[in-house]
């Protein structure tokens, strides 16, 4: 111990940095942090050149530019008008609907076929196992173009619907029709009375639950929720004289107006992404179900919980911690492979920004960036997500 | 020590840059014995895949006769198929150095990209197809209705700027490939499928029953589709021009793939075809050519109107008529500049 | 005897009476259906729902596959003639001509006829370079080429039958997998191992030789490369090259040194982050411009380096949850050795981080297979890429669902193939951890 306080200081020699624990991990990172530099600085400096020598520039001036071309589906207002930074944006909310509504999908599609999968039901444990080995071990590009011309063969054209009492949904090949609900005066009170019994209901439950614990007594929360939550809006709606009305599809001239539109192009992106990520859901699904052990049930029925609150209360919080976070990277997934919109049709952030944007005014570099960009930007988010998700599920170890 | 050493290193790698492309394509081409040449993916009559696995069509029947100028050897080229959003990196980055890929020749494209057109190989104007069963006869009738568009070119552009101006509202389904576009079409998916007036009759000719569509009369743009190459090396733009000036002029003086051999060694020649196909003269050297290049060329491919017969003519399943390609003799406006 | 029972015991069984069989409704294939299909009312509703389906969809798929399919005919439109002359107006069938006629195009792309033994040798060395990674002993290599001789020899057979010919029985593939097959089963022992494994090492050199030509074969430019081939060769070489660049990744990441360690986190989350067809929108268009002017590669070779580089990162995760899966006695068991970061790490660490890691890996490589399509979208001619300059073709025109089909079920034997293994793989490693 006192050896060393007695010896001289070494004198520093030009080895000892990679040789002496003390410098090496700085000297180790310097290098690392110039051969980085370099690098970085050597691209760029190929990237000035390069340009240079082709005449063009770095500049996103492009972005406020007329855009000059059409978008079929615009969840925000736009015409060929409009520049390119607001076609992207069209694009880019394209891309978060189908993320939305594919992960909704998917979960759905994925938790119903992991379940049946453990089915006691010999031939429908088989059909979804068939289900799940065909969608996963094929290429999503294929399924979506597989999907797509499914959707397109096999519906009836508009023109087929002509003369035809259509009723309130309609399935062409062009896409599907559903009723659009139309507020009336008075129909944003409705709508706004629902959203504030919502607003009851969190709080009712939380003051249930406090009361719960407070004294062990429970309210058929149930029946209650259901209550608060559609009597008022109900009541309301027949006392304002009906101000929401639903507005059906019709056939007019080439196409239905009227209803909401989903286009093929997004039915069939939807349908094949959500079946091609569901396979993979399911497979997690029911190993987080079998990864609850099954004292883990026999503990809850010796505590005397019913099957169902057993499942609620012990089970499903167990697997869930199994499920989410691959349930999390799955719907990462989801997400990027949405870019491959473009070969359906379906105007979203690569088909804009990256698809015509880039062709017509031959911006690759900076459209490239951007839309790596976004696409980061939302992978960010959702790991966020699940990293906080997991800290609070984590258990707690040691 | 070694961070001075790793710093000039890496400096001198970074401005050791070698010289461009410009200039010494043609060199460059020789040196490789193959010209490297962009085509489309797949687009009926112009590229498309044999039952051998060779790539033929209109547009692929130029850079075989680039090849058979330069080479003698119409199977001296090294294909790449490229999409509407790479074919112009590619041929910047010297991947390509001919471009004949249906690409329409355009104020931006040719000063904006810094590219150039050597010529028209096909004159072409924006359509739409139709079926009968719709009941419309004018694309004026169309407000309201579904267009398939292909898209990563011009079409999606003039199309939007045609409804506007016509002050009519469409519903745009954008495609990437003819392919596609066409099984929607064919599915009823969309109502009216546009795209150049000859990929509208290709994919007409090739359907089942083809006289159950129409391709209305409106032309709503005009695309001269031409080969292109890369700005700044005018040897290389001269030698691609006046290939596809040679087709055309062959055609002209009635030069063809099977008398090119016999005419070249005949005595009693038109003055013309004695030059262009190296009898007199030495027009080649000038061009960094052959002698006999633009004989070369023609009994390689044929001249211009054997190939556009071989491809796209009426005896193909395609059955374009000439029209504007025709010679300007003969009503159209394919015209080649002397051969002097 | 029984006398001494007599008083005590009422009745005394003498005889053995042969066990009764089970009831008719508790064995058999009625119990099994009672059981498995019919054990409720809501099962037998779900069975029913779903025999329907079945049938619903099952005979309609043959029907049009099968039944009504035609494999020999010049173009669509002769197929749809053959068809209505067979089955009369109005039906439809697959015309799977189109296959027949082009699939040496879909699995070699314009790979010259000649030279298409090489991609065929490539793939056999591909194998046998696999097999001591995968397996204890090459046994499974004397099946393997046992197999193919076997179905080269029938293939033959029925050749000289209709064709008078024998094919290619006695062509390169076959003395290369006689070869192989003979070595493997005379020195395909566990101790032999290491051998094959050196042979492992230099595989890429041979298949880059093979495939690209130099030296006595002729060369092939990679734009000549396509279908199947170029699948294979994108997918392998992404995960033969994100392997050791994953491993780097992964102990970057675990690394002490915290510059190193946001470099390798930020590289990862950077490329997890991006869709793979963005990065190879850069590898179509972007990346000439970081290069110094003047150098070009060709696409291909752009494509390889970033999937390589989009593998590795996924390539880094997997290898990082085997190396967070390993007790952190080990990490303490190799400092106490006195090993340094290396040694630790090349002896005790990653030889069973790796194991753990091996059935991700795999799926990583599925992935990156199917992963591979995308380059269709880019213009290079992959079995999907390559419908575009078929259907393209005046012949051919407007067909769908047969080339789609054929290529989905390419995929799909493939990675079927390799997913069944991962699974063996891992009851494997669960017993090896059981012992």
């Amino acid at each position: 111990m006192s050896v060393a306080t007695g010896a001289p200081p070494p004198t520093f020699r030009i080895d000892m940095l990679w040789r002496d624990e003390r410098y090496r991990s700085g000297f180790i990172q310097a290098i690392a942090m110039i051969i980085l530099m370099l690098g970085v600085a050597w691209l760029v400096n190929n990237t000035i050149e390069n340009l240079s020598a082709l005449g063009k520039d770095f500049d996103f001036g492009f972005l406020w530019q007329s855009a000059q071309y059409d978008i079929n589906q615009r969840l925000i207002e736009y015409n060929n008008q409009d520049t390119n930074a607001r076609a992207a944006l069209v694009g880019i909310l394209n891309t978060l609907l189908i993320a939305v509504m594919g992960c909704v999908s998917a979960t759905f599609l994925g938790v119903v076929a992991g379940v049946l999968r453990l089915s006691k039901n010999w031939l429908i444990a088989r059909l979804m196992t068939v289900y799940v080995e065909t969608f996963r071990n094929v290429p999503v590009l294929i399924w979506i173009l597989l999907v797509a011309a499914v959707v397109n063969e096999s519906l009836p054209s508009p023109r087929a619907f002509r003369g035809v009492d259509t009723g309130a949904f309609v399935a062409t090949n062009r896409g599907f029709y559903i009723p659009a609900p139309i507020l009336d005066a008075g129909g944003g009170i409705v709508v706004g009375i629902f959203l504030a019994s919502i607003v009851a209901l969190i709080i009712v439950r939380r003051w249930a639950r406090k009361r719960q614990d407070a004294t062990g007594e429970q309210l058929p929360l149930f029946w209650i929720g259901l209550g608060i939550l559609l009597v008022p809006a109900v009541l309301a709606y027949f006392v304002l004289g009906m101000p929401i009305r639903l507005e059906y599809p019709e056939l007019k001239g080439f196409n239905f107006g009227g209803g909401i539109y989903m286009r093929d192009s997004l039915v069939a992106l939807w349908l094949a992404l959500s079946l091609y990520t569901g396979a993979f859901i399911s497979e997690i699904v029911r190993a987080g179900i079998l990864s609850v052990s099954h004292g883990q049930t026999e503990a809850a029925a010796a505590l005397g919980l019913r099957p169902n609150r057993a499942m609620r209360l012990i089970i499903l919080p167990q697997a869930l911690r199994v499920i989410v976070p691959p349930l999390i990277s799955q719907y990462l997934n989801l997400t990027k492979n949405s870019s491959l919109a473009i070969a359906v049709g379906y105007m979203d952030a690569t088909g804009t920004l990256g698809g015509i944007t880039l062709n017509q005014t031959g911006r690759e570099m900076e459209c490239i960036l951007l839309l790596m960009g976004f696409y980061l930007i939302v992978s960010l988010f959702i790991s966020t997500v699940m990293n906080i998700y997991n800290s609070r599920v984590k258990l707690v170890e040691r | 020590m070694k961070l001075i050493k790793l710093a000039t290193v890496a400096a001198v790698a970074g401005v050791c840059a070698t010289t461009g492309v410009q200039a010494q394509t043609l060199a460059q081409t020789k040196e490789a014995g193959h010209l490297k040449c962009g085509i489309n993916t797949g687009l009926v009559g112009f590229a498309f895949t044999d039952d051998q696995g060779n790539w033929q069509g209109f547009d692929v029947a130029l850079c075989k006769a680039v090849a058979a100028a330069i080479f003698g050897d119409p199977g001296a080229v090294e294909y790449t198929s490229l999409t509407g959003k790479t074919r112009f990196t590619a041929l910047a980055s010297g991947e390509v150095d001919l471009l004949s890929r249906n690409t329409t020749w355009t104020l931006t494209r040719d000063v904006d990209l810094k590219l150039t057109f050597v010529g028209v190989n096909y004159y072409d104007g924006q359509g739409f197809m139709v079926p009968k069963a719709l009941g419309v006869t004018s694309a004026l009738e169309l407000d309201g209705a579904t267009v398939c568009i292909q898209t990563g070119t011009t079409t999606e552009l003039n199309l939007a700027d045609y409804f506007r101006a016509n002050n009519m509202s469409y519903e745009p389904v954008p495609i990437e490939t003819n392919a596609e576009a066409q099984q929607k079409y064919l599915a009823d998916a969309c109502d009216v499928y546009t795209t150049d007036a000859s990929g509208l009759a290709a994919t007409r000719a090739s359907f089942e029953d083809p006289s159950a569509h129409m391709i209305l009369p409106e032309i709503i743009s005009k695309e001269p589709l031409g080969p292109v190459v890369r700005q700044g090396d005018d040897e290389w733009a001269d030698i691609n021009r006046w290939v596809l000036n040679a087709l055309l002029i062959a055609e002209e003086k009635g030069v063809t793939k099977a008398n090119v051999k016999d005419m070249a060694s005949s005595s009693d020649l038109d003055p013309e075809v004695a030059r262009l196909l190296g009898v007199e003269g030495d027009y080649g050297s000038m061009l960094g050519l052959p002698k006999d290049w633009a004989a070369n060329v023609i009994a390689a491919v044929g001249n211009y109107g054997e190939v556009f017969d071989e491809y796209l003519g009426p005896d193909t399943p395609i059955g374009l008529e000439r029209g504007l390609n025709a010679l300007y003799t003969d009503g159209g406006i394919q015209y080649a500049p002397p051969f002097r | 005897m029984s006398g001494t029972h007599a008083h005590t015991v009422p009745y005394v069984a003498e005889t053995h009476y042969p066990a009764e069989p089970a009831p008719v409704s508790t064995t058999g294939p009625i119990a099994w259906l009672r059981e498995n299909l019919f054990s409720s009312w809501l099962n037998a509703a779900i069975t029913l729902i779903c025999l329907a389906f079945i049938l619903w969809i099952v005979p309609g798929i043959l029907d049009w596959a099968v039944f009504k399919s035609v494999w020999h005919a010049k173009s669509l439109s002769e197929c749809r003639e053959i068809i209505v002359q067979t089955y009369g107006e109005g039906t439809t069938g697959a015309c799977w001509a189109v296959i027949h006629e082009r699939l040496g195009q879909l699995l070699y792309g314009f790979y010259p006829v000649d030279q298409r033994w090489r991609p065929d040798v490539t793939l056999l060395l591909l194998i046998t370079a696999m097999i001591p990674l995968l397996f204890q002993t090459m046994r499974p290599l004397v099946v393997v080429m046992a197999a193919l001789i076997g179905v080269k020899i029938l293939i033959a057979a029925y050749l000289a039958v209709t064709e008078n010919t024998l094919g290619s029985l006695f062509g390169p593939t076959t003395i290369v997998a006689i070869v192989i097959g003979g070595l493997a089963y005379f020195f395909g022992d566990t101790h032999h191992r290491t051998r094959w494994l050196v042979f492992t090492i230099v595989f890429p050199i041979l298949a880059y030789f093979l495939l690209w030509g130099g030296i006595i074969l002729e060369p092939i430019p990679s734009s000549r490369f396509g279908g199947f081939l170029l699948t294979m060769v994108i997918g392998v070489t992404g995960i033969a090259g994100s392997l050791p660049l994953g491993i780097l990744l992964a102990l970057g990441r675990q690394s002490k040194l915290p510059i190193l360690r946001l470099i390798c986190v930020t590289f990862i989350e950077f490329i997890r982050g991006v869709p793979l067809i963005t990065l190879l929108f850069v590898a179509s268009t972007l990346l000439n411009y970081f290069l110094p002017p003047g150098t070009n590669f060709d696409l291909i070779l752009r494509v390889l380096i970033m999937v390589t580089l989009f593998a590795s990162a996924y390539m880094a995760e997997v290898i990082r949850g085997g190396l967070a899966a390993l007790p952190k006695g080990q990490y303490e068991a190799s400092d106490t050795l006195g090993l340094t970061y290396w040694q630790g790490m090349r002896l005790i660490i990653l030889p069973q981080a790796l194991k753990i890691s091996i059935p991700g890996i795999v799926n990583t490589f599925i992935g990156l297979f199917k992963d591979t399509t995308l380059v269709a979208v880019i213009g290079l001619l992959d079995p999907l890429g390559l419908t575009n300059p078929i259907r393209s073709d005046a012949n051919w025109n407007g067909i769908v669902w047969e080339l789609y089909g054929f290529i989905a079920f390419l995929f799909f034997v493939c990675c079927w193939g390799m997913s069944r293994y991962s699974m063996y793989l891992e009851t494997r490693l669960r017993a090896a951890d059981r012992r």
